[in-house]
């Protein structure tokens, strides 16, 4: 069910309450009723868009003379340059790169771990099977923004306040990304387990060779969503580092508070450039990221 | 499909016996499944102990424990006692006001705009495609990015909007509205692709039954649509609670918590980001918190489990 959801279905498209197509035809015509129905959906896309653009606009538009006259709805004195200069002036390769290295950690991992977890609960028949299943459950009770100062305590005590560790570690395993993968290989029949064995392959083989390529569509909307959370991480990175050279692509952005005002700009350039792998995620991963989003509306 | 064993059930039927009869019965396999269970959640279980439930007791010790002015000097028990202080005290209860205040502002404004988005764009139309994605595209946000937009939009030097009183930020009664605003507009890309995704899911047959029954458009809505789609209503409510409960990087990117104390939530405040409060009633504040993500859970635990019993 809930793989079969995508925005983009092709022959799914649902038959509109007031566009009903009687005559069935596949070949769609632009009707006097939907003129209507596309104003409505043009005010709506302006609505949503225009942070965007004022985002935009502001990037490019020189700061002080766009103030002086007077904040119009087009660019002022327009820099195109202010992309670079977010990357030589406020150091954004450098964020970009460690908000890439600390997400690809954490997504790996988060899948190493999350992947054995989830074998464990769907293939494997153990003692203290509830108890481990408890576990995993509590921890959604237990958020960093919960945890934060105690996990601070903890990350400063091993030393660990500005470093790969600290920014990763805390976050290398998931109750989300057990519960979605173990629901994936629950699609997985247990025949090909028995069959499996009586071949005399062991469990290692079984997961790798054919629970994980069965379950690779939900791995794969695992992967998008644990990159969207990693990559957008604020307050524990927020907080476990204090040198600059540590700050992740979002935290950098806080910079835009205490800036100064001619320097405005770059700050909103960069928080362009900071969106970007998302956009690029949610334009080439539609399918996996829908899928994913959705995994906890539709019963699985 | 029917006989497919969830891990649940497979827990139940061998929470008892599997620990004595396995072995009896099993001989070798049994044991050898049961260490290798135990091998694969090593990893996850080790982690969740040192960074999930550690902590948790650690917040019970910093809450109940003062800690000294100098760092060679042991903590010394207090107890609970100071506790209630901070319960009662104005720095809980306003945090407490202040997210619920959050809550009020983003929770039902983001499902109503969201379900408003999903009728619209769900119908057969050509180039439909590039509104649907349009209306998903702050999926691609992060709370730093949303806020930097709206810094362009309310901040109160440079913002478009810095003469509209009702998102003022300097005002103590506006600002709230103006920070709960940037994340509504975040949240719009995800409350539109599940309301999306639960309108296609409702069988067309249904609505066209109704339609030659003479239910007008507003009637089928309500009698018809809303209730197959509230169990992804239901979801969204329990995603934007906990996100406003969450709410950290639009405080701090927008007011920094004021004007006064007007912004600040029970996290900004555990947060502490200007360092005013001890740690022991930071402790305090976050068995607050996670106090209310129970709570939270428990009803969403509750709606998922009859979801799932109706499902079948």
């Amino acid at each position: 069910m809930a793989t079969d959801l995508p925005i983009d279905g092709p022959t799914d498209a649902p038959t509109g309450t007031v566009t009903g197509t009687a005559d069935g035809r596949p070949r769609r015509r632009i009707r006097p009723a939907d003129i209507g129905w596309y104003v409505v959906l043009s005010a709506l896309s302006l609505i949503i868009l225009f942070p965007i653009y004022m985002l935009v606009l502001r990037a490019l538009s020189n700061p002080l003379q766009y103030v002086a006259q007077g904040q119009p709805l087009r660019p002022v004195d327009i820099e195109w340059d202010v992309f670079v200069k977010a990357f030589t002036e406020a150091d954004l390769g450098r964020a970009m790169t460690l908000s890439l290295i600390v997400t690809t950690i954490i997504v790996l991992v988060q899948l190493f771990t999350s992947v054995l977890a989830a074998y464990a609960f769907a293939f494997l028949d153990f003692p203290g099977k509830t108890v481990a299943f408890v576990v995993v459950i509590g921890t959604l009770l237990l958020p960093i923004e919960v945890t934060l100062i105690s996990n601070l305590e903890t990350v400063r005590n091993l030393g660990w306040l500005n470093s790969l560790e600290g920014l990763t570690v805390p976050f290398l395993a998931t109750a989300f990304g057990i519960f979605l993968i173990r629901q994936g290989f629950a699609g997985v029949p247990r025949d090909l387990l028995d069959a499996s064995q009586l071949d005399g392959y062991g469990h290692m083989r079984f997961l790798f060779r054919v629970a994980v390529p069965m379950t690779k569509p939900i791995i794969g909307s695992f992967v998008v969503i644990a990159f969207l959370g990693a990559w957008n991480q604020y307050v524990w990175p927020r907080f476990s580092t204090d040198q600059r050279t540590w700050q992740t692509v979002q935290v950098a952005l806080r910079s835009i508070g205490s800036d100064r005002v001619d320097r405005l700009n770059i700050g909103f350039a960069a928080a362009i450039l900071a969106a970007l792998p998302l956009l690029a995620l949610l334009i080439f991963f539609q399918r996996q990221m829908i899928r994913g989003l959705t995994a906890g509306a539709v019963k699985g | 499909m029917s006989d497919l064993p969830t891990a649940e059930a497979a827990a139940e039927d061998l929470a008892v016996p599997a620990g004595t009869g396995g072995r009896r019965r099993g001989g070798g396999r049994r044991g050898r499944d049961a260490l290798m269970a135990y091998a694969f959640l090593a990893p996850a279980v080790l982690l969740f102990a040192a960074f999930s439930y550690y902590p948790l007791y650690r917040l019970f010790w910093y809450a109940t424990h003062r800690q000294p002015r100098f760092r060679n000097k042991e903590a010394t028990w207090v107890g609970f006692g100071q506790r209630w202080d901070t319960l009662r005290s104005s720095d809980f209860t306003s945090g407490l006001l202040h997210s619920f205040q959050f809550m009020v502002y983003t929770v039902p404004l983001g499902l109503v705009l969201g379900v408003l988005l999903a009728v619209a764009a769900h119908r057969r139309l050509k180039g439909i495609k590039i509104f649907q994605t349009i209306f998903s595209s702050t999926v691609a946000t992060s709370v730093a990015v949303a806020s930097v937009v709206f810094f362009t939009l309310v901040n109160p030097e440079v913002g478009y909007f810095k003469d509209v009183p009702w998102l003022s930020l300097n005002n103590p009664r506006s600002a709230m509205f103006s920070v709960a605003l940037t994340t509504v507009w975040q949240n719009l890309g995800l409350t539109f692709i599940v309301i999306l995704a639960a309108l296609q899911a409702v069988p067309d047959e249904l609505t066209e039954a109704a339609t030659l029954d003479g239910f007008s458009a507003t009637r089928r809505f309500f009698r018809i649509t809303v209730p197959l789609i509230s169990p992804a209503l239901l979801f969204l409510a329990v995603v934007l609670v906990i996100s406003a409960l969450q709410a950290y990087a639009q405080i701090e990117f927008l007011t920094g918590g004021g004007p006064g104390d007007s912004t600040e939530t029970l996290l900004y405040k555990i947060a502490d980001p200007k360092g005013t409060r001890s740690l022991d009633v930071r402790a305090g504040l976050s068995i607050g918190l996670f106090a209310l993500t129970a709570i939270v859970a428990a009803v969403q635990y509750s709606l998922l489990s009859k979801r799932v019993h109706y499902g079948d």
